[in-house]
Parts: C-alpha cells; sequence; structure tokens
C-alpha cells in the first residue's frame, strides 16, 4: 500500500523524467525533421500566380504565394502528408507530400475553375438584357426609363443596333427582315399575337409589361436551336421567378387608369398576383388633336393573374395568364374617290396562358416543361361611308371600291407544350435537348367566306455548350421542325464560337440556317408553300466592362424560297416560293455609364445594304422597311438632390424608298412610282420624380412620370398609299405629330428591415 | 496500474495543453501579423494563415473570423480589387465559422462584405446587395442587441448614403453615439474582436 504522498512522490519522479524525454525527443525531433517546401505556382499557361494558400492538410504549417508565384516554408511534421493548394478562381489541388527532413521543391500547376463570370460568352447576335444576367444591356427600369419607350419593351429595343426605326407598324424589323420575322417567346413558349391589333398604318405597344420579367435576350440573328419560325430574330423574355415583397400597386394618367397587387408568402416560397389596367384616350384626344376622325376611341382593357411556387428541390412553377380587349374605329379619306371615307372598325380580344415548370434533378440534370394556350379574336369591318357617313356600296365591276367593303372575323389560337432536358457536363459545358408541339387553329372568316386551318407542328432539338477553357467555346446545335399543314420538315443547324481576346474584350462568330412557314393569310389561298429559308453568318467583337460596353457586329443574311405573290386577277393571288433576298451590314453600340458621374448614354449605329424580291415586288429591290443608316442616342441623367431623372433619345434613319407597284396587262407586277422619304428624325423626351427614394422606411412609394415625344415637331413621312389608278396618293404619317403622357405611379410594400433596425436603437 | 494510468491522463492533458498553446500562440502571431499588414497581399497571406488555423482546428471560429475579417479589409483599403471575389471568398469563411458557432460579429463580417459588393454599383446593386447587407445588421442585433460594431456599420451606412436618399450626418450622430457609449462598456475575452471604437468616435466628431 502506498501512502498519499508516495504516489505524489512517485508521479512526481514519473513526470519529470516524461518530460524530460517528450524534451529532448521534440528537441530531437525538430533538429531532425524541420523541412523546407520551397515551389512555384503557375496556372495552365505557364503565368505565376499570386496569392495561392500551401498548406500541409491539417496543421498550421503553410505560406502563401508572392507576386510571382513563389512560396517558401518550414514544417516539424514528418511522414507522409498531404499537401493542399487553394486559391480563388482556380481548382483546389490536393497531392501526397512524405516529409523526411530534407529540402523539397514542390512546383504546382492549378487549373482555373470554369467561372461564368470570367468565362467566355457567345455573344454573336445577341443582347442579352434584364437585371439578373451579367452583361445586362437593358433593365426593365431601362426600357422604362428610355425616352419614346413608355415602358414598351420593343420601342426600347429599337434603340439597339439592327432594329429598323419603322413608325408605321409595330414590330421589330431586324437586319432587312419584315416584323413577321421577329417572334417573341415568354419562358420558352411563342406569343402568337405579342402587340395590340392594329389599325393599318398606326403602330401599337407591345401587351407586356417590362415590369414582368427579370431578363430579356433580342437576338438579331444567329440564335439557339432551341427556337425556331423566326427567320430573323427573335425576343426572349424570362419572367420573373418570386417578386421581392407584397404590394400593391396603383397608377393613375389622364389616359390609364391600374390597379394590382402582388403577394410574397411569409416563408418567401410562393407568391400570387391580380392586376387591372384601362386605357382610354377620350380625355387626351380632346386635348390633342388626332388627323384621323376617331368614331370609336380607343379603349383597352387588360387584366392579368398570376401564381408562383418553389418546390422542394429549389425548382420554380410559374403560371400567368393575361387577358386583353381592345377597339377603336376611324375614318380616313377614301383615296379614289374624293369625298368619300373609309371607316375601319375593330376589336379584339386576347386571352394568354403560360404555365412553367423548371426543376432540377438529380446528377446535374434540369428540367423545363411549359405549356401555354392563347386564343386571338380579331373582329375587323370597313365601309366606304360618303359625307354623311352614309354607306356605300358597289358592284363586282366597281371591284376595287367593292373591296373596301368587307368584314373579317379571324381567330388564332395557339397551344404548346415544350420540354428542355439539359445536363451539365463538367464546368461550363452542357448538353441540352428537347422537343415542342404547337397546334394552331385559325378559322377566318372573310366577307361570307369561312375557312378553317390546323396545323400540328412538332419540333425537335439538341444543343451543345462546349467550353474548351474558359477562354473558347463553341455552342452547336440542330433543330428539326415538321408542319402537318403544309406536309414538310426542315432541319436547321445552328454553330457559333466565341474565344475571349482579353480580359474583357472577346470576338465571336455565328452560322445558322432558320426556317419560318409562310403566313397563315397566305396559307389560305396556297396551303402547300414550303418554308421560307434565311441563313446567317455574323462575326463580332465585343468589350465590356461593369460600366462600359463597347460592340461592333459584321453581318450578312441570304433568303430563299421567300413568298411571291402571284396576281390571278386583279384581287385573287396565289403565292409561290420563288422569291429571294439578301442583307448586310455593320453594326456599333457604345454604351458608358462612367465617363460622366450620373450620366448614362448609348449610342446605336447600324448600317444596313439589302434587296429583296418578295410578294408583290417586280424584282430584288431595297424593300420599302429599309434604311441604310439608322442611328439612336439615349441618354438618361438622375439628379439626386432634386430625385428628378432626365432622359432624352433622339433617333435618325436616313429617307426609306417607297413604290407603287402595278399590275400591267399581262398580268405582271411593274413599278409605277418610286422616291425616297426623307431623312427621319425623333428627339423624345422623359422625365421621372421619385419623392420617396431612398426613404428609410417608405411606406408609399410614388414615382411621377411625364413624357412628351418628338419634341422637335419634326414631320415624319413614313411612305405613301396610292389609290387604285395610281393617280392619286397620300403620305403616311402618325396620327398626331406628338403625343404626350403624365402619370402617377404608386406603389405599397410592406418591408420592415429598416424598422427592426431602428426600434433598437 | 494506477500511475500509468494517471501518467496516461496527464500527457494527455498536457498535450491538450500544449495544443490549445500552439494554437493561442499561432493566433497572437499571425493578430500581430494582421497588424502589420499594408498591401493586399499582406492581408490575403495573414486570411491564408488564419484559414489555415481554422481548417487544423476544426473547432474554433475565430480564425475564420479572422481570415475574412483580412480580407475584408483588403476590400475597403484596395480599390481595384475585385469585390464579387473577395466577397465570396469572405462568405465562404462566414459559412466554415458559422458551423461552429453563429454570432454577432460574423454577421457584422456578411455586412461588410455585401457592403462592399453593393459599393461596386450602388444605383444598380442597392435593392440587392444592400438590403442584404441590412438584413445581416438585424439578424447580427437579434443575437446581440448591444454589439458596438454592428451600430458603428450601420452609422457607416447611413452617414455614406446621402441625404436625399435618407442619409446623412444628422441621422448618422445618434447610432455612432450608440456606437461608442457600447464600445467603452466592451470587455471582450482574449482575441475576441475588438475594433472599431477609434474609428466610431471619429466619425462620430464629423458628425458634430
Amino acid at each position: 500500500m502506498l501512502s498519499f504522498s508516495g504516489i505524489q512522490k512517485i508521479t512526481n519522479q514519473y513526470i519529470t523524467r516524461i518530460l524530460l524525454f517528450i524534451g529532448c525527443l521534440f528537441f530531437i525531433q525538430a533538429a531532425l525533421s524541420q523541412t523546407v517546401i520551397t515551389g512555384k505556382i503557375k496556372d495552365g499557361r505557364g503565368h505565376p500566380v499570386p496569392g495561392v494558400s500551401i498548406t500541409i492538410k491539417n496543421s498550421f504549417d503553410g505560406a502563401t504565394s508572392d507576386s510571382s508565384g513563389n512560396y517558401q516554408f518550414s514544417t516539424s511534421d514528418t511522414g507522409s502528408r498531404q499537401i493542399t493548394v487553394s486559391s480563388i478562381g482556380y481548382r483546389p489541388l490536393e497531392q501526397p507530400i512524405l516529409l523526411e527532413g530534407k529540402s523539397i521543391r514542390l512546383d504546382l500547376q492549378l487549373r482555373e475553375e470554369p467561372n461564368e463570370m470570367k468565362a467566355v460568352t457567345i455573344t454573336a447576335g445577341s443582347f442579352s438584357a434584364g437585371d439578373s444576367k451579367r452583361g445586362a444591356v437593358l433593365s426593365s427600369l431601362d426600357v422604362a426609363t428610355t425616352a419614346g419607350s413608355n415602358a414598351d419593351i420593343t420601342a426600347a429595343l429599337k434603340t439597339l443596333p439592327g432594329a429598323q426605326q419603322v413608325g408605321e407598324q409595330e414590330g421589330l424589323f431586324v437586319r432587312g427582315g419584315t416584323s413577321q420575322e421577329t417572334k417573341q417567346f415568354i419562358d420558352g413558349s411563342l406569343v402568337n399575337n405579342p402587340y395590340y391589333t392594329s389599325v393599318p398604318d398606326i403602330s401599337t405597344r407591345g401587351r407586356f409589361s417590362p415590369f414582368l420579367f427579370k431578363g430579356t435576350v433580342f437576338s438579331t440573328g444567329g440564335y439557339s436551336a432551341l427556337y425556331g419560325q423566326a427567320l430573323s430574330s427573335v425576343v426572349l423574355l424570362e419572367s420573373i421567378d418570386l417578386p421581392e415583397k407584397s404590394e400593391v400597386d396603383a397608377s393613375i394618367s389622364p389616359i390609364v387608369v391600374g390597379v394590382g397587387t402582388q403577394q410574397l408568402a411569409a416563408n418567401k416560397k410562393s407568391s400570387w398576383g391580380i392586376s387591372y389596367n384601362y386605357v382610354n384616350v377620350g380625355l387626351y384626344f380632346g386635348l390633342v388633336k388626332q388627323q384621323p376622325d376617331y368614331f370609336r376611341l380607343p379603349q383597352f382593357h387588360s387584366g392579368d393573374a398570376n401564381f408562383r411556387f418553389k418546390t422542394k428541390s429549389g425548382g420554380m412553377v410559374k403560371y400567368y395568364t393575361t387577358f386583353n380587349y381592345n377597339q377603336m374605329g376611324l375614318r380616313r379619306p377614301d383615296l379614289d374617290s374624293p369625298g368619300l371615307k373609309n371607316a375601319f372598325d375593330l376589336g379584339n380580344h386576347n386571352w394568354y396562358n403560360n404555365l412553367s415548370w423548371r426543376e432540377y434533378l438529380k446528377n446535374g440534370w434540369k428540367m423545363n416543361l411549359s405549356a401555354s394556350y392563347s386564343t386571338n379574336l380579331d373582329d375587323i369591318s370597313q365601309q366606304v361611308q360618303g359625307a354623311n357617313n352614309e354607306a356605300h356600296f358597289y358592284s363586282d365591276s366597281i371591284f376595287w371600291m367593292k373591296n373596301k367593303n368587307f368584314t373579317l372575323k379571324n381567330r388564332q389560337d395557339l397551344a404548346q407544350t415544350r420540354a428542355v432536358f439539359e445536363k451539365k457536363l463538367g464546368g461550363l459545358s452542357a448538353l441540352r435537348f428537347g422537343g415542342e408541339y404547337w397546334y394552331n387553329y385559325n378559322p377566318f372568316t372573310y366577307q361570307d367566306t369561312a375557312r378553317t386551318l390546323r396545323d400540328n407542328m412538332f419540333a425537335g432539338f439538341v444543343e451543345t455548350d462546349i467550353y474548351l477553357t474558359n477562354e473558347l467555346a463553341a455552342k452547336i446545335g440542330l433543330r428539326y421542325e415538321y408542319s402537318s399543314l403544309i406536309r414538310k420538315s426542315d432541319l436547321a443547324p445552328r454553330i457559333s464560337l466565341a474565344y475571349k481576346t482579353g480580359k474583357d474584350a472577346q470576338i465571336s462568330a455565328a452560322y445558322g440556317i432558320f426556317y419560318q412557314k409562310a403566313e397563315n393569310q397566305q396559307l389560305f389561298y396556297t396551303p402547300d408553300l414550303g418554308f421560307t429559308r434565311a441563313t446567317h453568318y455574323i462575326l463580332n467583337y465585343q468589350k465590356m466592362t461593369k460600366d462600359q460596353m463597347f460592340r461592333v457586329e459584321a453581318y450578312y443574311k441570304k433568303y430563299r424560297d421567300l413568298i411571291k405573290t402571284e396576281p390571278v386577277n386583279y384581287y385573287y393571288f396565289n403565292y409561290n416560293n420563288s422569291g429571294s433576298a439578301e442583307a448586310k451590314g455593320i453594326e456599333f453600340f457604345w454604351r458608358d455609364k462612367k465617363t460622366f458621374e450620373n450620366f448614362d448614354y448609348w449610342i446605336s449605329y447600324s448600317y444596313l445594304d439589302t434587296k429583296r424580291d418578295y410578294l408583290n415586288y417586280p424584282g430584288e429591290i431595297t424593300p420599302n422597311f429599309a434604311s441604310k443608316n439608322t442611328v439612336s442616342l439615349v441618354m438618361k441623367r438622375f439628379f439626386t438632390d432634386w430625385k428628378t431623372g432626365f432622359n432624352l433619345t433622339y433617333t435618325y434613319a436616313s429617307g426609306r424608298p417607297y413604290y407603287n407597284f402595278m399590275i400591267n396587262s399581262s398580268g405582271k407586277y411593274y413599278t409605277a412610282d418610286q422616291g425616297h422619304t426623307k431623312d427621319y428624325h425623333s428627339l423624345n423626351f422623359s422625365m421621372e420624380y421619385v419623392p420617396s427614394i431612398g426613404k428609410t422606411n417608405p411606406k408609399t412609394f410614388v414615382v411621377l412620370f411625364a413624357s412628351m415625344s418628338n419634341v422637335l415637331g419634326y414631320h415624319p413621312v413614313y411612305g405613301y398609299n396610292y389609290s387604285f389608278s395610281g393617280q392619286n396618293r397620300q403620305a403616311i404619317e402618325p396620327p398626331a405629330n406628338r403625343f404626350y403622357f403624365v402619370g402617377c405611379f404608386l406603389s405599397w410594400g410592406v418591408d420592415r428591415t429598416q424598422d427592426a433596425i431602428n426600434n433598437n436603437l | 496500474m494506477k500511475p500509468i494510468l494517471f501518467t496516461f491522463l496527464l500527457l494527455l492533458a498536457y498535450s491538450s495543453q500544449a495544443q490549445s498553446d500552439r494554437y493561442t500562440e499561432a493566433m497572437k502571431k499571425n493578430l500581430a501579423a494582421f497588424g502589420a499588414a499594408k498591401t493586399t497581399a499582406d492581408f490575403q497571406a495573414v486570411a491564408n494563415t488564419f484559414e489555415r488555423i481554422g481548417d487544423a482546428e476544426k473547432t474554433q471560429w475565430l480564425p475564420y473570423y479572422y481570415a475574412g475579417l483580412s480580407l475584408s479589409t483588403a476590400g475597403w483599403s484596395d480599390p481595384n480589387l475585385d469585390k464579387d471575389a473577395n466577397s465570396t471568398r469572405i462568405n465562404a469563411l462566414c459559412d466554415k465559422a458559422e458551423t461552429i458557432e453563429k454570432n454577432a460579429e460574423i454577421y457584422a463580417l456578411r455586412n461588410m462584405s455585401a457592403t462592399q459588393q453593393m459599393m461596386v454599383d450602388p444605383q444598380t446593386r442597392w435593392q440587392t446587395y444592400g438590403q442584404q447587407a441590412s438584413a445581416f445588421l438585424q439578424s447580427g442585433l437579434k443575437l446581440d442587441p448591444d454589439n458596438p460594431r454592428l451600430y458603428y456599420l450601420q452609422g457607416e451606412s447611413v452617414m455614406n448614403t446621402p441625404e436625399a436618399f435618407g442619409g446623412g450626418k444628422a441621422k448618422a450622430k445618434p447610432i455612432f453615439e450608440k456606437a461608442v457609449e457600447l464600445f467603452k462598456k466592451e470587455q471582450p475575452k482574449p482575441m475576441y474582436p475588438h475594433w472599431g471604437q477609434e474609428r466610431a468616435e471619429e466619425e462620430l466628431a464629423k458628425c458634430q
């Protein structure tokens, strides 16, 4: 038995001995095994990488590489260890190392992490816009604050290069293409009637508010195989996922009133919203004289609703529906008979639905499913009227007058389903494939003749993004389409390449073949028309920093199988695929938010050289919607002290050709008259006053907005309409020289972030 | 057997003592290096060392916090630094620290990281990063309503916001006062964050 003190004594002896032993051990170990490791860190191209952390795993020992990539450190660890190397922008590296007390030289090469921010993107032909996308060219706020746009997406896109300034028709005329050659897609689904139905020679707005979308891509050519049936261009609109907060909105103006709400669930996983707008220009037309005599004032009702929710695995389901009704009726002088008038009456119902489901699946797969249904009914009539608005009727022998009295009911239904699957292939490379099905139903009644078109259209597509390095990427795609109506199929290859030439600069190139079905109005007459076709070649250079962007793009576009009109007699036509066209040009874009404080401006210039033989053209000539030179200068300046922003847009387009084609005695078209319109100038102004901006806890958010188009009062002429005889002509002009708008936009939102902080003071 | 067992326990105690001494020593040495750091390269090297200590220790949040703070200091002082990449790394360090402990200091760091990203382009990023920054402040204050650094950071944010946007010196003054008052009361544990008092006093003087 040992006493307590005994134990303590022995223990003390033990400890002393052990400590001594351990001390020696440490000393010996330190003397023996201090390993010095030196080396150099390089990247894939042999350039030194500074700031890299080199570490013996699970120890404190390590170093950071210096500006020439060199590092050095010593460690007392021994044996087999792991060395880890890490740095922002590079793939982490781990490798075994044997520490034996001898100096080690370890040079390492790091591989760049594929990085969406740094990697090259294919920019040939496309402008990305939106708040979420990098390389955003226009955000939804930009659309709203571009003078002259009055928050119309199309109007804002027209300030970008590639689009023509065609004032008498809605739509985007891109690079020598007609407005039918540009199609709009919302979350992947085609929008059949993106604009309010218009009367001839007066353009209308788009149906969709820019604030519905988080991203917009305006492709002026060479677009992806995921989309088709557009010879020239696509506008891809990506709807927002969830609103940032719940709010109630209202807008008040002499022209439009609207109310709406967005409600975000407390868990921020779902939301719903509704809104309603009513436009009545009665008061406005009383104040600002319009050229046509409106017997039915333009009125627009539009309501929309949406719900959206996040799925468990981070996917998203979105439903959006909008219903629109618009009407107008106007009288304009008849060109053939002085004293007579043409009374044009229009009613339009449109219902649009879009349901989409985006889901992240296992193993890097992503799925996008969407379905959409839209129905559009145009109810149009025209009547020749006398001085007291009494109807005039004509016999068959005066067919040119008789045909001016007509009624037309045109219903266009489109149902679509679409599935796209995407698989990430390591890094940024990806494979995408999928298919879509479109059902078109188009009953059409002209006078008392009813016809119906039905088309089942299928498309399948496959596309791959190949990132050889962060600097070099290719996108290769193939699209197949089949239309049951024309019983024809097509196969469209698309290829684009991009190479990064510097930190912010890159060149890209694109090639692709694009097909489009003939318009339904043509298929009613000739149902077996083949696909029209365009081939695009695009070369692009872009240099972009956060605040500045320079872009130059050259293209060549070759059309074939365009639709030509064959007159059967003066009022009956057949169509064939014998048309052709070509377009070439160069475009510049410069945007700068940096040089002048709080001042943002961009300049677009487009040069277009195009010839086209289609419809009733007697041969390949410059089409009447094509200007050789188009320039836009957009300027925005926000004065923080005044809480006010001022915006100016100046647009110039060189004169366009105009023609009058008539039929000669052998039934062929010839040019009876032609000329060039004068150059087009327009200076538009808008301003917004935001009194609640930056208030720490604004309960009400107010924006007062005012705009005026064509400040300088320039009088544009878009072209001429001719009488049947060709003897009289009348200039095509806007219904009023200027457009004014004032409005107040209010939103009441609930944001408690600042509240909570202030309450803690 | 008993003495052997006892010795074994003692040795274990000794080695863990040695371990934590080694940690303290490494931290103190690197905190001194942090204090002496001037260039972005210095701050990055200091951050790398702190992260190495954190990775080896596995149970300490302070090394990750200081690694992030060092990068954040680089972010404030180097106008040419890629703020997005820097903040991405700071956020990753905050994530690592929070697997060990969630606290107000880490939220203060997150606030600075978001603020730096916002300042790249305040007009367009205010809605995203600005909101994030204030949400981090709020979360931090929930965990520690008396954290002086959170008030100091809030004061900075208010002072640097134009008056037209609801900021300005007059509004920042009471916040800095509160920060300074809390700084005076603060009694941090060894090696725990204790920065900001001087800055807060300087800023308060500017508001007078």
